[in-house]
C-alpha cells in the first residue's frame, strides 16, 4: 500500500510530487524575490557590521604584521632570559623598515598599551639606530637604554605575537593577563567597568519593574474602558511616542533640574526648603525617571494587545463561580496576561540595557550606563576594538537573557501585538 | 415537602443604564424552586439584563430581587452562589477541564478528595468522563458547552442561569443539547433560569416561559398555554406562526364577538382583550386551526384563492388570498384527500370562532 502511494500520478501521468514541486517552484521564487531586498538589507546593515565588530574586538594583527621577523625569531626563545642575537637583529630590521615607512609611531603606541615605558625607549632607539654598525645588534640596542636590557620588555613584545587577543574582553571585565599569562583583576580603585555593568543591569531591571507596575493598570483601563475614553487614553499613551526622544529628555531636564518645575513645586508646597533643593538630575534618579517615562509605551502596548483579547465574561464567570475579585484576577486574568507581560518586560529590559541618549543627558556621573562608556571609546579614545568588544558583551548579555526567558516562560508564549 | 413558589422573586424591578431609557420596566416575576423558566424575547427586550441583575453583574435601578426570601441587591456576585453558563462558554483557556471544574470548589476551600469526587460526578453527568486533562481549546463547541454546564453545576448552586448557551452551536447539536440540559435539570432538580431568543428552544425545554418585549413581561405561562392562548398580539406573533385580521368589534358578547374587517366582511371571534363595540382589534388564528373543504360544522366559512403552494415534505403550506389578507397561511397535511391544491384554485376555509382570538390592535 505504501509503495502504491509513492507513485500517485496526475491525470496527465506525471508523478504527483514532481508536478507539485513544479507548481510550487514559481511561488517559492516569487516569495524569495519579495524578501530578497530585506534579506540583503539585513545582511548589509546587521549581519556584516556585527561580524566586523566581532573581528575588530579580537583583532590584534597590527603588531603581528609590523614585526614579522622578530616574532618568527622569538618562536625559539623561551622568555626566561634576554633573547639571543638573532632576535635583536630581526627586531632591528623590522624597526628600520617601520621607520622608513613612518609607521614606528603606531608601534610605540601599541606596545605602550601592553607595557608602559615603550614610547620613550623606542623614540631613543629611532634616533640612535641611524648610527648603528652592522653586526652585534644585541649590544648596540641594549646600550641605547637600560630598559632594552630588561627581559620584561622583550616578554611584553612577545605577548603581542598572536594575531588574535581576548585582552579587550578582559579589559571590559576589569581583568587582564599578567606577565605569567594568568587572568587577574585590576586593582580595586581602577575597576570602572564592573560597576557600570552592574549599574546597567540594576537600572534596566528597576526601569522594567517600574514600567510594569505603571503600565499594567493603564493597559487594563485601555482594554476595558468604552471606546470613547479608551481612544483618548490611547492617544495620551502614544503622544510621547510621537515626540522626539531628544525633546522628551530635554523636557525632563527642565522639569528635574534644581531650579526646575518639580523642585519649585516641592518648595511651594513646603516639602523641601528653598536652600535645600534635592538633586533629581545628573544622578540615578534622573535616569530612572526619564527612562521609565520614555520606555512606558513599550510595556503598555504589548500588555494592551493581550488584554484586549481576554473576554470580560471570563472575569464574570470567575466571580459567578465564587471567586472573590482578587482571586479571580490572580487565577484567571493574570495568567492570561503573561504573554503580554513577557513581551513587554523583554522589550523594555533589552531597550533599557542598551539605552544611551537619556542617561547621557540626565544621568551625570552616577547615572551613566555601559552604552555611554562604549560611546566614549568610540568617540574620544578611538579604541574601536574595545568599544566593539563591549558592544558584543552587551549583545551576548541580551541573548543570554532571551535564552533564560525562553527556558522560564517559553518564547512562543510571547505576544507583541 | 412543599416547594417554595417564590424561590426567586423580582419585585418591582426597574433598570436603566443611562438615566433616560428604562431597559426593564416594573418587573414582577416569581420563580418556583426547581423550576425551569425561560426568558424569551427579541434582542434588546431586557431579558439578558434581568439575568445579569440576578447574577449580580448589574444592580437594579429600583426594586429588589429576593433569593429564597433574602434580598440580594447588596450581595456581590461571588457570594450569591448562583451558577452561570455564558453565551461563549467563558471556560478558562489556560486551565484544563479538571481545573476549570475544580475552580469553584477550590475557592470554597473544599478538600482535594471531595473536589475529585464532585468533578468526576459532574463530568459523568455531561458524559465527558476522561476529558479531565484536555484544554478547552482542544474540545469541540458542544463539548465546551457541556464543560460549561458541568462547571456551573459542580458546586451545587441553588440557581443556575443560562445566557443563550446554545447560540453558537449548529442546529443538530443544539437540539440534542436542549434535551441533554432538560434531562440534567430533571435529574438534579436545580432551579434554572434560561435566556434565549429561540422560541422552539424555549417551548422544548421550559416549565414556564416569560415572554419579554420592551422591558416588560408580556406573558408568563406554560409553553402550551403560551402557544394556544396568547394574551396579546405580540406574543401571538412572536410564538409560532400566526394569521391576523385587523378590524373593529361590532357585536360584542361575553364569549363571542363579531369583527368587521376593512373589506367589509364580518368574522366571528373569541374576545380576549376587547371589551365593547367599536374597539379596534387584531384577530389571531393559528394556521393549523383553519381547515379546507371540511365537512365539520364550523362557524366561520369563507372562500379564498390559492396564491402559492410550498411543499414541506410532511405537510404543504398554502398561501391564500382570504378576506383581503394575501398572507393567510394554511398548513395542509399531505394526504390523498387534498390533491386539488393548485395555484389559482378557489377553496373553502373554515375555523371555529373559539380559535380566532380577538387581541389588542398592533
Amino acid at each position: 500500500m505504501s509503495s502504491e502511494t509513492g507513485k500517485i500520478l496526475t491525470t496527465d501521468g506525471i508523478p504527483l510530487e514532481v508536478s507539485l514541486k513544479k507548481a510550487e517552484r514559481k511561488n517559492k521564487i516569487k516569495a524569495f524575490l519579495l524578501v530578497a531586498p530585506l534579506l540583503l538589507f539585513l545582511l548589509i546593515t546587521y549581519i556584516f557590521p556585527i561580524g566586523d565588530m566581532l573581528m575588530r574586538s579580537v583583532d590584534d594583527k597590527m603588531v603581528t604584521e609590523m614585526l614579522p621577523k622578530t616574532f618568527k625569531s622569538m618562536e625559539k626563545w623561551d622568555g626566561n632570559e634576554i633573547p639571543p642575537e638573532e632576535v635583536f637583529e630581526a627586531f632591528y630590521i623590522d624597526f628600520q623598515k617601520l621607520v622608513e615607512e613612518k609607521r614606528d609611531g603606531k608601534l610605540s603606541t601599541q606596545l605602550n598599551y601592553t607595557k608602559n615605558g615603550f614610547k620613550s625607549i623606542l623614540k631613543k632607539l629611532r634616533r640612535k639606530a641611524k648610527n648603528f654598525e652592522e653586526g652585534n645588534y644585541k649590544e648596540q640596542i641594549m646600550s641605547v637604554h637600560k630598559r632594552w636590557a630588561d627581559v620584561e620588555y622583550w616578554r611584553a613584545i612577545k605577548r603581542r605575537a598572536p594575531a588574535f587577543t581576548s585582552a579587550k574582553y578582559l579589559k571590559g571585565m576589569d581583568m587582564y593577563k599578567n606577565e605569567e599569562g594568568e587572568i587577574v583583576s585590576v586593582e580595586e580603585d581602577r575597576r570602572i567597568h564592573r560597576v557600570l555593568w552592574l549599574r546597567t543591569l540594576e537600572i534596566a531591571f528597576f526601569v522594567t519593574l517600574l514600567c510594569f507596575l505603571m503600565a499594567y493598570p493603564i493597559a487594563h483601563l485601555l482594554a476595558t474602558l468604552p471606546m470613547k475614553y479608551s481612544n483618548l487614553l490611547m492617544i495620551c499613551v502614544l503622544l510621547p511616542f510621537w515626540t522626539s526622544l531628544l525633546v522628551r529628555t530635554a523636557s525632563w531636564m527642565i522639569l528635574l533640574q534644581q531650579q526646575g518645575v518639580v523642585n519649585d513645586f516641592f518648595v511651594m508646597i513646603g516639602l523641601v526648603a528653598d536652600d535645600n533643593r534635592p538633586e533629581m538630575m545628573y544622578n540615578k534618579t534622573g535616569t530612572y525617571v526619564a527612562m521609565t517615562q520614555i520606555l512606558l509605551p513599550f510595556m503598555v502596548l504589548p500588555l494592551y494587545s493581550v488584554m484586549k483579547t481576554i473576554s470580560p465574561s471570563l472575569m464574570r464567570a470567575g466571580k459567578s463561580l465564587g471567586g472573590t475579585p482578587f482571586i479571580t484576577f490572580w487565577k484567571v486574568y493574570f495568567p492570561l496576561t503573561i504573554p503580554g507581560i513577557g513581551a513587554g518586560c523583554l522589550l523594555v529590559f533589552i531597550l533599557a540595557i542598551g539605552y544611551y541618549i537619556t542617561p547621557a543627558l540626565v544621568g551625570g556621573a552616577s547615572g551613566t550606563l555601559i552604552s555611554n562608556q562604549i560611546a566614549f571609546h568610540m568617540k574620544s579614545t578611538l579604541d574601536w576594538s574595545f568599544a566593539s568588544a563591549m558592544g558584543l558583551m552587551l549583545l551576548a548579555g541580551v541573548l543570554a537573557i532571551y535564552w533564560v526567558y525562553n527556558k522560564l516562560v517559553g518564547i512562543d508564549n510571547i505576544k507583541l501585538g | 415537602m412543599s416547594k417554595n413558589q417564590e424561590f426567586v422573586k423580582f419585585d418591582k424591578v426597574d433598570k436603566s443604564y443611562d438615566g433616560k431609557v428604562l431597559v426593564v420596566k416594573d418587573l414582577n416575576l416569581d420563580i418556583a424552586e426547581g423550576e425551569f423558566i425561560t426568558m424569551l424575547g427579541p434582542s434588546g427586550s431586557g431579558k439578558t439584563t434581568c439575568l445579569m441583575m440576578l447574577a449580580g453583574f448589574e444592580t437594579p435601578t429600583n426594586g429588589e430581587i429576593f433569593l429564597d426570601k433574602n434580598p440580594i441587591s447588596n450581595i456581590p456576585p461571588h457570594k450569591r452562589g448562583i451558577g452561570m453558563v455564558f453565551q461563549n462558554y467563558a471556560l478558562f483557556p489556560h486551565m484544563t477541564v479538571y481545573e476549570n471544574l475544580a475552580f469553584p470548589l477550590k475557592v470554597r476551600k473544599i478538600n482535594k478528595d471531595d473536589i475529585d469526587k464532585k468533578v468526576d460526578k459532574a463530568l459523568s453527568m455531561v458524559s465527558l468522563s476522561g476529558f479531565e486533562n484536555r484544554m478547552p481549546g482542544q474540545l469541540s463547541g458542544g463539548q465546551q458547552q457541556r464543560v460549561a454546564v458541568a462547571r456551573a453545576l459542580v458546586f451545587d448552586p441553588q440557581v443556575v442561569l443560562m445566557d443563550e448557551p446554545l447560540g453558537a452551536l449548529d442546529k443538530n447539536l443544539r437540539e440534542s443539547m436542549q434535551y441533554e440540559i432538560k434531562h440534567i435539570h430533571e435529574s438534579i432538580g436545580v432551579t434554572v433560569v434560561y435566556v434565549t431568543h429561540d422560541q422552539s428552544e424555549a417551548l422544548t425545554m421550559s416549565n414556564r416561559i416569560a415572554v419579554f418585549n420592551d422591558g416588560k413581561v408580556q406573558q408568563l405561562s406554560s409553553p402550551d398555554k403560551l402557544y394556544e392562548e396568547p394574551v396579546n398580539s405580540f406574543v401571538a406573533e412572536f410564538i409560532g406562526e400566526n394569521n391576523t385580521f385587523a378590524g373593529e368589534v361590532t357585536n360584542f358578547q361575553k364569549d363571542q364577538c363579531k369583527v368587521k374587517l376593512s373589506n367589509g366582511s364580518e368574522i366571528i371571534a373569541n374576545p380576549i382583550s376587547v371589551s365593547s363595540n367599536g374597539d379596534k382589534t387584531t384577530v389571531s388564528l393559528r394556521p393549523e386551526r383553519a381547515l379546507i373543504n371540511t365537512k365539520n360544522k364550523m362557524d366561520n366559512n369563507f372562500k379564498g384563492k390559492i396564491e402559492e403552494v410550498i411543499y414541506h415534505g410532511d405537510h404543504t403550506r398554502v398561501r391564500i388570498d382570504l378576506l383581503g389578507n394575501k398572507e393567510f397561511i394554511l398548513k395542509v397535511p399531505n394526504s390523498s384527500a387534498n390533491m386539488d391544491i393548485k395555484m389559482g384554485n378557489e377553496i373553502n376555509v373554515s375555523w371555529n370562532s373559539h380559535d380566532a382570538r380577538a387581541l389588542d390592535p398592533k
